[in-house]
C-alpha cells in the first residue's frame, strides 16, 4: 500500500501488482491504487474510523474519490454497501457516528469502506484481533462471502492459527523479519518444517487436550533458530489431573454479588437508571485452584473481579475470603487484606507507570505496607523475583518501555507477588500478548501457582486459554453466571445455549493432537 | 443540551458567591484599612471616621461582604475612590479602545498560527518545518518590551508609519493608533501558538484513522485539512477560548506603552491609586467571563466532535 512513511522507512526490491512495480509508481498515481484497486482492513476498528464524521460519509467519501460519484449517489451506494456487509437499518445507520456503533458494526464499516471500489486486492490485517468470538466467526464469514462474490484475493495477516486455517489457501510464516516457511495451508498444518512453525501450532492452547503445561516455541527451537528434538522427558504435556491440586478448603466465597452503576441525567443529576454490569454472582473457590471466568466484552467479568478486590464497591451481597466477609472490612483491615489479595492487569503497556524503574515499580508494594525491611532487602527480594519470572536480576534499574511486551507482562507478574499474595486475579493478563508469548506467561503463571500455593481467579475472553489454565470455568453473560463446572465438563458437554454458541464461535483450525509433536 | 446549559448557569451562582467572598477577604481583610491609605500621613482620627463612614467601611462584616455580592449580580460597582465616577461608565468608556485592540489583534494571530502550523504539519521534519519552529523559539525568547520599544521606535518614529501613542474612538482614525500595538500583539502570539498548534496536529496525524484515509487514496492536504483538522478542533478551541476573558482585561503592556485609554489602564491606574472599587469591579467581571467562555468552550466541543454530549 506504500502506507509507510519514506524515511524513516527504506523499502527495496520489488512488488508487482497486475505486472506493475507499485514502489516505481509516482505519489499521485498510487493513490488512484490506494483504495481502489487494493484496499486495507485494519485492526483497530475502534480507532480507525474518523471519530468526527458520519460513518456514510467515511464510506462515501472513497466513492466520491475514485468513482467520481456526486454526493447522493455516492450516499445511495453506502446505504447498499452496508446492506451488502450485513449492517442491519442500513439507511439510519449511515447516519451514525463510529461511536455509536459496536466494534463489530465498526470493523463491518471498514470492510463496506474497503469493498466500495471492487479492490481486486483486499489487505486485512489482523481485522478480528480485537473483536470477541462470536463476532469474529461473524466478520470472518462475511469476508469470505465477500471473496467469492467480488472474486477478490485477499491477504490476511494474523498472528492467529485458528483463523488462518479457517479462511487461507496459502500460507506464509513470518519470524524475525524473514519468511521462514511458505506452503498450503493444510501442508503447515500436518507437516510443517520449520521449528518456529511447528512451535507456534504447537504452544496454541486447544480445547481439544488438556496439557499440563503448553509446548512453547523455545522447546522446538534456540535461541540461534535451530531446531531441538522435542522429548517426552524434556516437556510435561501430560493430561492434567483436576483433583491432584492441593487444599480443599474454601478460600472464596461470593454470594449474591450485585455492582451496578448509576446513569445519571435531567437537571441536577439525578439517578434515571443503572447498568446491572454483575447482577446476582454467587460461587465458590478453593485454595490452590483457578476459576476461569470467560464471556464477551460486555459481560462483567472484570468487574465482578474488581468487586472481589474492592476496588469497586459491590451494590448488595457478600464476599467471603478465608471466612470473613470483605464486604464488612473496615479501611485498616482492607489495607492487611490486600497483602494477600493482588491483580494483574490486562494491559502491559500502560499498568505500569513509565517514571518508575522497575525496581521501584516491584518494591513500591513493599514501600506501601511497610514490609521487608530496609531498602537494600527489599531490592534483594525484587532480584529474587525477577529471577523467578525469568528475568534477569540486573535489569532492575531499567525502565518499562525498555521492554519488550511479554517482558513486561512478567514484571507485572512479579509485582503482584512481591508481597507474598494467597489469591491473585488474572485480567485478561495474557490477551495483549502474541501466542507464543503467551504460552510462556501461562507456564510462568502456572509454576508460580505450584511454588507459591496460589488462587487464581483468571478472566479473559479466549476460550483456549481459559480451559488450559483453569481448574473451573464459570461462563457469565450479562452479569450473571450463566454456568460452572469443572473445566473439561464446560468444554466437552455444555449444558446451556450461551455456552454452545461461545464454544461454536471458535476457530477450530486443523486441531492437531500435542502427542504429535513429541517424538 | 439546553437542561446542561441551564445547569450550568445555575452552578455560576455559587461560584460567583465564591469568588466574591476571595476578593472580600483580600480587599477587607488582608489588605487592611484604606482609609489612612486615601487620606494620607497627616489625617485626622475624625477624617478618617468620616471617610470609613462615606465608603461603607463601617458596617458589618457579612453587609460588606453581601455588597460585593450584590455588585456581581447587578453590575453596580459604584464610583472610583479615585476619580469619583461611576465604575460601569469607566469601563464602558474604557471597552472601546481595549476592544478594537484586542479582537483584531487575537483573531487575525489565531487563524495566521492555525495556518503556519499546518503548513509545518505538512513539511514535518524537513527545512521549512524546522525552520519555522526555530523561528518561533528565537521569537519567544525575546522579552516582550524589547518588541514594543524596537517597534515603536522603527516603524512609528523614524519611517512614521504608524502613530506613535494616543488614541481616536472614530472608526477609521483609530486603527493607525491600534495597528502597531496589534502587530506586536500578533508577533508575540505567534511562537507559543504555532508551536501548540502544530504538536496537536501532529499529535493527530499519527492516528490510525488517518492511516485509514490515506489507505482510502485520498491526498495528504485533503487528509490534513478534511480529517486532521477537525480532530485537533477541540484541544484548540478550548486553547483559544480560554483566551478570551483575558483580552477583556485589556492588554496591560501595550496599552501603557501606547497611551491607549483602554481598560487595560483603567486597571493599573486602579492599582497604583489603591482604587479597591475598581479592582474589584475589575476581578468580579472576569472572573464571570472566564465562567462564560469556559460555558461557550464546551458547547463549542459539541459542535466539533459529535461524541461529546452535554447532559
Amino acid at each position: 500500500m506504500r502506507l509507510l512513511q519514506q524515511p524513516p522507512a527504506h523499502i527495496s526490491g520489488e512488488i508487482l501488482f497486475d505486472g506493475v512495480d507499485l514502489l516505481k509508481l509516482p505519489d499521485d498515481q498510487m493513490r488512484k491504487i490506494r483504495g481502489d484497486k487494493i484496499a486495507m482492513i485494519f485492526q483497530e476498528p475502534m480507532t480507525s474510523l474518523n471519530p468526527v464524521f458520519k460513518t456514510g460519509a467515511q464510506v462515501a467519501e472513497t466513492l466520491m474519490l475514485h468513482r467520481g460519484m456526486d454526493k447522493k449517489t455516492a450516499w445511495a451506494k453506502a446505504i447498499d454497501l452496508f446492506n451488502e456487509v450485513g449492517i442491519p437499518n442500513p439507511t439510519q445507520k449511515v447516519h451514525a457516528y463510529p461511536h455509536e456503533m459496536s466494534g463489530g458494526q465498526k470493523q463491518r464499516v471498514m470492510i463496506a469502506m474497503a469493498i466500495a471500489c471492487d479492490p481486486k486486492l483486499l489487505i486485512c490485517d489482523e481485522p478480528t484481533t480485537a473483536l470477541d468470538v462470536t463476532i469474529q466467526k461473524q466478520v470472518l464469514e462475511l469476508l469470505r462471502g465477500l471473496q467469492e462474490k467480488h472474486k477478490m484475493s485477499m491477504l490476511f495477516i494474523t498472528h492467529d492459527l485458528g483463523v488462518i486455517a479457517d479462511v487461507a489457501d496459502d500460507v506464509v510464516v513470518m519470524y524475525r523479519s524473514k519468511m521462514v516457511e511458505k506452503d498450503k495451508t493444510r501442508a503447515i498444518f500436518e507437516s510443517s518444517k520449520h521449528p518456529y512453525t511447528k512451535g507456534l501450532i504447537a504452544c496454541r492452547p486447544d480445547m481439544g487436550a488438556n496439557p499440563k503445561r503448553l509446548l512453547t516455541v523455545s522447546d522446538f527451537m534456540d535461541e540461534a533458530g535451530n531446531g531441538l528434538k522435542v522429548t517426552r522427558d524434556r516437556v510435561q504435556v501430560f493430561e492434567k489431573d483436576y483433583e491432584a491440586k492441593n487444599g480443599n478448603d474454601i478460600l472464596l466465597e461470593v454470594k449474591d454479588i450485585h455492582t451496578h452503576f448509576p446513569i445519571k441525567g435531567g437537571l441536577f443529576g439525578r439517578k434515571v437508571g443503572e447498568v446491572k454490569a454483575v447482577d446476582g454472582v454467587s460461587f465458590q473457590l478453593k485454595r490452590g485452584k483457578t476459576l476461569g471466568l470467560v464471556g464477551e466484552s460486555g459481560c462483567g467479568k472484570t468487574t465482578l473481579g474488581r468487586t472481589i478486590l474492592r476496588l469497586v464497591e459491590p451494590t448488595s451481597g457478600s464476599i467471603f475470603y478465608d471466612g470473613k466477609d470483605v464486604t464488612k472490612m473496615g479501611q485498616e483491615e482492607m489495607r492487611l487484606l490486600r497483602r494477600k489479595m493482588q491483580i494483574i492487569f490486562q494491559d502491559p503497556y500502560s499498568s505500569l507507570n513509565p517514571r518508575m524503574t522497575v525496581g521501584e515499580i516491584l518494591t513500591e508494594p513493599l514501600v506501601v505496607h511497610g514490609l521487608g525491611g530496609g531498602k537494600n532487602e527489599r531490592l534483594d527480594a525484587a532480584k529474587a523475583l525477577m529471577e523467578k519470572v525469568g528475568m534477569k536480576a540486573n535489569q532492575l534499574n531499567r525502565y518499562p518501555h525498555e521492554f519488550s511486551g511479554g517482558q513486561r507482562q512478567r514484571i507485572c507478574i512479579a509485582r503482584a507477588l512481591m508481597l507474598r499474595p494467597e489469591f491473585v486475579i488474572c485480567d485478561e493478563s495474557v490477551s495483549a500478548l502474541d501466542v507464543s508469548i503467551q504460552a510462556q506467561v501461562l507456564n510462568l503463571l502456572l509454576d508460580l501457582q505450584q511454588e507459591f500455593k496460589l488462587t487464581y481467579i483468571f478472566i479473559s475472553h479466549d476460550l483456549g486459554v481459559v480451559n488450559f489454565i483453569s481448574d473451573e470455568v464459570g461462563v457469565m453473560n450479562k452479569g450473571v453466571l450463566v454456568e460452572m463446572d469443572r473445566a473439561d465438563r464446560i468444554y466437552k458437554q455444555p449444558r446451556e445455549e450461551y455456552t454452545k454458541t461461545l464454544l461454536g464461535a471458535i476457530p477450530k483450525g486443523l486441531p492437531k493432537n500435542i502427542e504429535a509433536f513429541i517424538s | 443540551m439546553t437542561t446542561y446549559i441551564i445547569r450550568r448557569l445555575l452552578y455560576m451562582i455559587p461560584v460567583i458567591f465564591g469568588v466574591s467572598f476571595i476578593i472580600f477577604v483580600l480587599f477587607n481583610v488582608v489588605a487592611g484599612d484604606p482609609a489612612p491609605l486615601l487620606l494620607g500621613k497627616h489625617a485626622t482620627a475624625q477624617q478618617i471616621h468620616d471617610l470609613r463612614e462615606q465608603l461603607g467601611l463601617n458596617k458589618p462584616l457579612f453587609a460588606q461582604y453581601m455588597d460585593v455580592v450584590k455588585s456581581a449580580f447587578t453590575f453596580d460597582f459604584g464610583r472610583s475612590w479615585a476619580t469619583r465616577q461611576d465604575i460601569i461608565e469607566m469601563i464602558r468608556q474604557g471597552a472601546w479602545p481595549s476592544l478594537t485592540l484586542t479582537i483584531p489583534a487575537f483573531a487575525i494571530s489565531t487563524i495566521l498560527s492555525i495556518l503556519l502550523s499546518l503548513v509545518v504539519a505538512f513539511y514535518r521534519g524537513k527545512g521549512i518545518d524546522l525552520t519555522i519552529r526555530f523561528l518561533c523559539i528565537a521569537g519567544q525568547s525575546i522579552s516582550s518590551v524589547a518588541y514594543i520599544l524596537f517597534f515603536q521606535y522603527f516603524f512609528a518614529y523614524k519611517l512614521g508609519w504608524f502613530e506613535i501613542s494616543g488614541y481616536e474612538p472614530e472608526f477609521p482614525i483609530f486603527l493607525s493608533y491600534v495597528a502597531l500595538p496589534g502587530i506586536i500583539w500578533i508577533v508575540l502570539s505567534l511562537g507559543p501558538d504555532v508551536r501548540f498548534f502544530r504538536t496537536v496536529i501532529l499529535d493527530e496525524i499519527y492516528q490510525d484513522y488517518v492511516r485509514t484515509a490515506r489507505a482510502k487514496g485520498l491526498g495528504e492536504i485533503t487528509v490534513l485539512l478534511k480529517h486532521v483538522l477537525r480532530n485537533a478542533m477541540i484541544p484548540i478551541i478550548t486553547y483559544v477560548v480560554i483566551q478570551i476573558p483575558f483580552l477583556i482585561l485589556g492588554a496591560l503592556l501595550l496599552e501603557s506603552f501606547f497611551s491607549i485609554p483602554g481598560l487595560g489602564g483603567i486597571t493599573l491606574n486602579a492599582l497604583n491609586s489603591s482604587d479597591f472599587p475598581v479592582i474589584k469591579a475589575m476581578a468580579v467581571l472576569s472572573s464571570i467571563a472566564y465562567i462564560m467562555f469556559s460555558l461557550l468552550t464546551d458547547v463549542l466541543y459539541t459542535l466539533a466532535d459529535p461524541r461529546v454530549k452535554l447532559k
